[in-house]
């Protein structure tokens, strides 16, 4: 532990301080409103203000064109929530959500900890299960949509090893659609969470498994007593990411999809364009649009309370002393 | 080309600046002089060749003939006009002359009045495109002008047909039903459908009801948007019996229409299932989706078949076309370059160009293949063309319509729910 800082240059700074306080705090108010005004600005105007407006949208029945006279007060909300498709859609996005934290947690921590063995050709191998998150989410909506086709890409490797009696109808069923776009959401963002979990491998002291080793520990011990809680942080930030990302699924259930058949895949966000554009009510799509943010908003709150705010407290020097 | 519904990422762009436009306000321009100079900005949907040049080159020669005219050309994607659109419309500075699609959509982007009623500009010479035109109209009053019609009918391969032993097309549903038997004996899928994308599944519903439903009920309980008579509910029991017959392709309900070669169009096109309800752009969708350089001659067009016993004329087609609207501040101008369009020369380029039907019936010579010259032909000769109800509803209604048809192909819902969602999106419920 570095020794307490010695008291005379915070001595120094006070006094300077009270030496030229205006002249000080001018300067320091000129240095905020310089640094923060820019992006203070640009957050009010694209983020504060259009979910403002979202709000106040929310509250009429609006088709986009002419003036909002028609207020509705929160009819637009009740007819959400009082619509089967627009609950599903919600159960949808709870289901992709925990979906990613029972399979692709478990999935990304196991490849993690492999590649973060010393084998052969392991940057290749990095390289390659990362290579998906590079592509943008339309390309792999499109490369899949024409993969998972009857008779096409998926079914013949299926076919061709000898599985042929697993072939189904990936995206034509509405039983099994929404699994069907889990399995390519987690084909292209797998290398994102073992990415991020390498990282949070690199956090962890080699004495620490050294020392755990000494102590008798096996290998499983070590990894479960002494490298998983040090990647706690790295976990807790990947769930709030992963949980965030399935709350606002939209770019691959719209092109593969289109939320059907018979809104099977609907999440909250394709209902959002598919009743707020594609029908002109814009109203109700605002509603949707402020349901949606209410719904991450709180999450992101009540994880940043009670989640991760162990991270920010020290939990990992306290972990380690 | 009928929108194909494709994803916009343009959708989320113009959520932001739908929010953002609405912080701009701004005053309106005032009308220009009757005469004096005047530059329409042109906003189109043919983004690709041949028809990006095509309209360059209609600007180009109309501004020559008349130099008081220039243009400022904009080819949009298709896609992006139902967003683009109505922010335009309330925006200080909306096109002058733009794509409209006619039906429910252009209704409610009259509500903006920013949309110029042409009816006096036009009526010297409207008559002359024959009834197509009406489907532009609001209240009676013409607010957009067609340029090419569309009508959807089956496109069938002549070489499959003959394979399974069918000798000449179907043309009543009996017929009909013995042809996609005789395909299923020999191991064709019978139809494909991009049942994805929704609106091709209901082409099926509108064409049973144009069949169940007397051209007056057709009119009438549409313009309304109030469905009350039996017909419509006879027409989803029509639908679902045909279903039960199984006649689509497998895994029909997640093929795209019109995207790739394991879409709809493209397993027509190259020979996966013999037939496929569409409109008459589908050929030049699916020459683009194979490799055969002989396509068109293999394709073949028949009119839905009749529905013994059905109120409806049998003789009426389903479709809709694509036209223009001119916005308020330059409208004389450009309807006088609407006229331009309808004309004999320039609908003669448009035929040739295969964008779609000539509404001057003058050009219909010019069409690229024969079976065009005869979908032309059929749609002379019918008692008239419905306008595909998604387009005819307002927008909100036609979509529901959509959704509760898509939901009968997915094997969920009935017939009654169908007209149930139509009536109730009519009144405002989701």
């Amino acid at each position: 532990m570095a020794a307490p800082a010695p008291p005379r240059p915070l001595a120094r700074t006070v006094h300077s301080a009270r030496e030229r306080p205006a002249r000080r705090r001018g300067r320091t108010r000129l240095e905020l409103a310089l640094l923060l005004g820019p992006s203070l600005v640009l957050f009010a105007g694209f983020v504060l203000v259009p979910i403002g407006i979202a709000v106040y949208y929310s509250l009429y029945s609006w088709n986009g064109f002419g003036p909002l006279t028609n207020f509705v007060g929160l009819q637009n909300y009740a007819d959400a929530f009082g619509g089967a498709v627009f609950r599903g859609a919600i159960g949808h996005n709870v289901v992709i959500a925990v979906l990613s934290i029972v399979i692709q947690l478990p999935l990304s921590i196991g490849l993690a900890l492999l590649l973060d063995r010393k084998l052969k050709g392991r940057t290749v191998l990095r390289m390659v299960v990362f290579a998906p998150y590079v592509l943008s989410e339309a390309i792999t909506a499109v490369i899949w949509l024409l993969m998972l086709q009857p008779n096409g890409f998926v079914d013949e490797l299926l076919r061709g090893v000898g599985l042929g009696g697993l072939v189904h109808q990936w995206l034509a069923d509405p039983g099994l659609v929404l699994y069907t776009l889990f399995v390519v959401m987690t084909w292209k963002y797998l290398g994102f969470g073992i990415i991020l979990l390498l990282a949070g491998l690199q956090g962890v002291p080699p004495e620490l498994r050294e020392a755990a080793a000494l102590d008798g520990a096996t290998g499983w011990q070590t990894t479960r007593h002494v490298v998983l809680p040090l990647l706690g942080p790295t976990i807790r930030i990947w769930v709030f990411l992963s949980v965030i990302g399935s709350l606002q699924l939209f770019d691959l259930v719209w092109i593969m999809t289109l939320g059907g058949p018979a809104n099977a895949s609907t999440t909250m966000a394709s209902y959002l364009v598919d009743h707020g554009f594609k029908r002109y009510e814009f109203g109700f799509g605002s509603a949707v649009a402020v349901v949606l943010f209410a719904i991450c908003f709180v999450f992101a709150l009540v994880y940043q309370r009670f989640a991760l705010r162990r991270d920010t407290a020290g939990a990992l020097t306290r972990a380690v002393s | 080309m009928r929108p194909s519904r494709r994803f916009p990422l343009a959708a989320l762009v113009a959520a932001a600046a739908l929010v953002l436009s609405a912080c701009g306000g701004g005053g309106d321009e005032g009308p220009a002089a009757a005469s004096g100079p005047v530059t329409l900005t042109w906003w189109h949907n043919g983004t690709a060749e041949p028809v990006r040049s095509l309209w360059q080159q209609v600007a180009d020669d109309y501004h020559r003939e008349h130099p008081d005219v220039s243009f400022t050309v904009q080819p949009i994607q298709n896609e992006e006009f139902p967003t683009k659109v109505p922010l335009a419309l309330q925006s200080a500075t909306p096109p002058d002359l733009y794509q409209q699609w006619g039906g429910g959509d252009e209704a409610s982007q009259v509500e903006s009045g920013r949309v110029a009623d042409l009816t006096s500009s036009v009526q010297g010479w409207i008559g002359g495109l024959g009834s197509t035109a009406q489907g532009w109209q609001v209240g009676g009053k013409q607010y957009g002008v067609p340029y090419v019609q569309h009508v959807v009918g089956f496109w069938y391969r002549k070489d499959l047909f003959a394979q399974a032993g069918i000798t000449a097309p179907p043309t009543t549903m009996a017929d009909f039903a013995a042809a996609v038997g005789k395909l299923k004996a020999a191991g064709i899928a019978p139809i494909a459908l991009g049942g994805k994308d929704r609106w091709p599944d209901a082409f099926y519903y509108d064409y049973f009801a144009v069949r169940e439903c007397s051209p007056q009920v057709l009119k009438d309980e549409i313009a309304a948007v109030k469905l009350q008579d039996p017909c419509w509910v006879k027409a989803g029991q029509d639908l679902q019996g045909f279903l039960a017959t199984q006649p689509f392709q497998t895994g029909f309900n997640g093929t795209p229409a019109q995207q790739g070669a394991g879409s709809s169009a493209g397993l027509v096109a190259n020979g996966k299932a013999a037939m496929e309800l569409q409109g008459d752009w589908d050929p030049s969708t699916m020459s683009s989706l194979t490799d055969d350089k002989d396509l068109d001659a293999k394709l073949g067009w028949f009119p839905f078949p009749s529905v013994p016993g059905a109120a409806g004329d049998p003789a009426v087609l389903l479709g809709g076309g694509d036209g223009f609207s001119c916005t308020t501040r330059a409208a004389a101008a450009c309807a006088g370059f609407l006229q331009y369009l309808t004309s004999t020369p320039v609908q003669k380029k448009i035929a040739e160009a295969g964008s779609g039907l000539p509404v001057n019936a003058d050009a219909v010579a010019s069409l690229k293949s024969e079976s065009l010259k005869a979908v032309a032909e059929q749609t002379r000769k019918a008692s008239s063309v419905q306008m595909y109800f998604d387009r005819a509803f307002p927008t909100a209604v036609g979509q529901a319509l959509n959704d509760a048809v898509a939901n009968l192909f997915a094997g969920q819902g009935n017939p009654e729910a169908v007209v149930q969602a139509v009536n109730q999106a009519a009144t405002g419920n989701k």
